[in-house]
């Protein structure tokens, strides 16, 4: 198979994290694929880094888990040691330095972000590659390709924390409704200084895009449903 | 310029000893970096873009940096690479100030270090995929030199990397000269990076310039340039033949 090593590889899955007044939020799909089969369709790509920190995780699911649980080991020493939470910067770091360091190995993308008494809400992009860039939103994985413009378009500063976490769950649907590789229920968790929420947004709670229809139990429900003949007396 | 040594299959587990032998090819990257002597010091132009693959992923990346107090370092090429150079020149610079003996690295310097870097990187076969600009001044001297990732090294009067290597060089052949003023050196780098924008395709329209001098480095706010299309050929270039571009 002739591989075209000039292009990036594309991942499966759509993560996003934005920051808004006062915090983060996080969002991604469930859609965990063994090539064309849907090995989870549930899963959690949000995982807990601290009580501050987490990490939205795309591409090879074996890769940024083993990432992020060495993250999670680090940080808890590192926490032990400061004697206060870690910060989101240092969190980022730590993801970077196995990223850059193993990035010949390594196939995961990962976007992190939490809420620290120094900076507030941060969120940091780290890609191929192992590049950190702090950004005021990031997106990642494959579902991602349908989503530069929306949020070229979308975005603003300064929104208040239902607005951000709506301009999520917005994405991830969009994103799902294109990209093959994105699917299943959309899950947020928000962070700010009160703690952590995490909300689950099946698919059938989110609005309908282009050509989408309506679901129903049967097509029984809609025949029955039509009334008498047009033009019946 | 490849330096891949090609593997039957894609799978980089199975070749996980193989693959810290073979070189990596780059994923975020920044494109051309436009360097120039004038009449106090060094002006560097460069955009804000990482690309990844086709797509402009990264628009706010600030590809300059100053090093200690006499340098400005500038790169193009895979942005982690340089993100880990950076953090190499600042133990550098820390050891370097540790010394506490008054003295402080120069451009001259610092260019030294990197081309050994980027050097033994390049003959161990796992480069650092970046071309770098490094300039500053230092007791009245100015300097300005390039290393590319496989360690070729060298000083000149102005310096261009990626694309800028086809489209500045000539414009900066032509148009360069020995005493430039601040304003004539930034309209000379403005002029090659609107070239570059019309023509690179990884290029973006948001750009910073960076002055060196002997007081120090000053990178400018982010700004675009405006751009000319109203050239009468270009409303309706098809118009005698149609199906042509």
């Amino acid at each position: 198979m002739d591989l075209n090593l000039d292009a990036p590889h594309s991942m499966g899955t759509t993560i996003i994290g934005v920051t808004y007044n006062g915090g983060v939020v996080l969002g991604a799909d469930s859609r965990t694929s063994t090539g064309m089969y849907v090995a989870n369709r549930a899963s959690d790509k949000i995982t807990q880094l601290t009580d501050n920190v987490y990490v939205c995780r795309s591409g090879s699911a074996a890769d940024s888990q083993v990432v992020s649980d060495y993250v999670r080991y680090f940080l808890h020493q590192h926490t032990i040691q400061l004697g206060q939470p870690a910060t989101v910067k240092v969190s980022a770091n730590l993801i970077r330095m196995l990223a850059y360091n193993n990035k010949n190995m390594l196939q995961t993308g990962l976007i992190v972000g939490g809420w620290d008494k120094y900076e507030g809400g941060k969120i940091y992009g780290i890609p191929l590659g192992g590049t950190v860039v702090e950004q005021p939103f990031a997106i990642g994985g494959s579902g991602s390709s349908y989503l530069y413009g929306f949020f070229d378009q979308a975005w603003k500063e300064n929104m208040t924390k239902e607005e951000a976490e709506q301009l999520v769950v917005k994405a991830v649907s969009l994103a799902i409704a294109r990209d093959g590789a994105s699917g299943g229920v959309v899950r947020t968790v928000i962070i700010n200084s009160e703690g952590v929420t995490r909300n689950f947004y099946p698919g059938d709670k989110l609005q309908l895009w282009h050509e989408e229809l309506e679901p129903q139990n049967s097509l029984l429900d809609i025949l029955n449903a039509t009334g008498p003949e047009p033009m019946a007396m | 310029m490849t330096f891949t040594i090609p593997i039957e299959n894609g799978d980089s587990v199975k070749n996980a000893e193989a693959d810290s032998q073979r070189t990596l090819y780059p994923y975020v990257t920044g494109t051309s970096i436009v360097a120039i002597k004038y009449k106090d010091g060094v002006l560097m132009a460069s955009d804000m873009g990482g690309s990844y693959g086709s797509t402009l992923r990264y628009k706010n990346i600030e590809r300059m940096k100053a090093i200690g107090k006499h340098s400005l370092l500038g790169a193009s090429g895979e942005i982690s690479d340089f993100q880990e150079i950076l953090r190499y020149l600042d133990e550098l610079v820390l050891n370097d100030s540790m010394w506490d003996d008054g003295n402080s690295l120069g451009p001259k310097e610092v260019h030294n270090y990197l081309t050994r870097v980027m050097y033994n990187r390049r003959n161990k076969f796992n480069p650092l995929w970046n071309t770098l600009v490094l300039g500053g001044v230092k007791n009245g001297e100015t300097y300005l030199g390039m290393v590319s990732m496989i360690g070729v090294s060298f000083e000149d009067n102005h310096v261009a990397t990626g694309f800028g290597n086809h489209l500045a060089r000539p414009i900066l052949r032509d148009e360069w000269h020995a005493d430039l003023s601040f304003e004539d050196g930034v309209k000379l780098l403005e002029k090659c990076m609107r070239v570059l924008l019309y023509r690179d395709r990884s290029a973006i329209n948001k750009l910073q310039i960076a002055k060196i001098t002997e007081e120090g480095v000053t990178v400018s706010q982010p700004y675009s340039l405006k751009t000319f299309w109203e050239f009468k050929a270009f409303n309706n270039p098809t118009a005698g033949a149609e199906g042509s571009w």
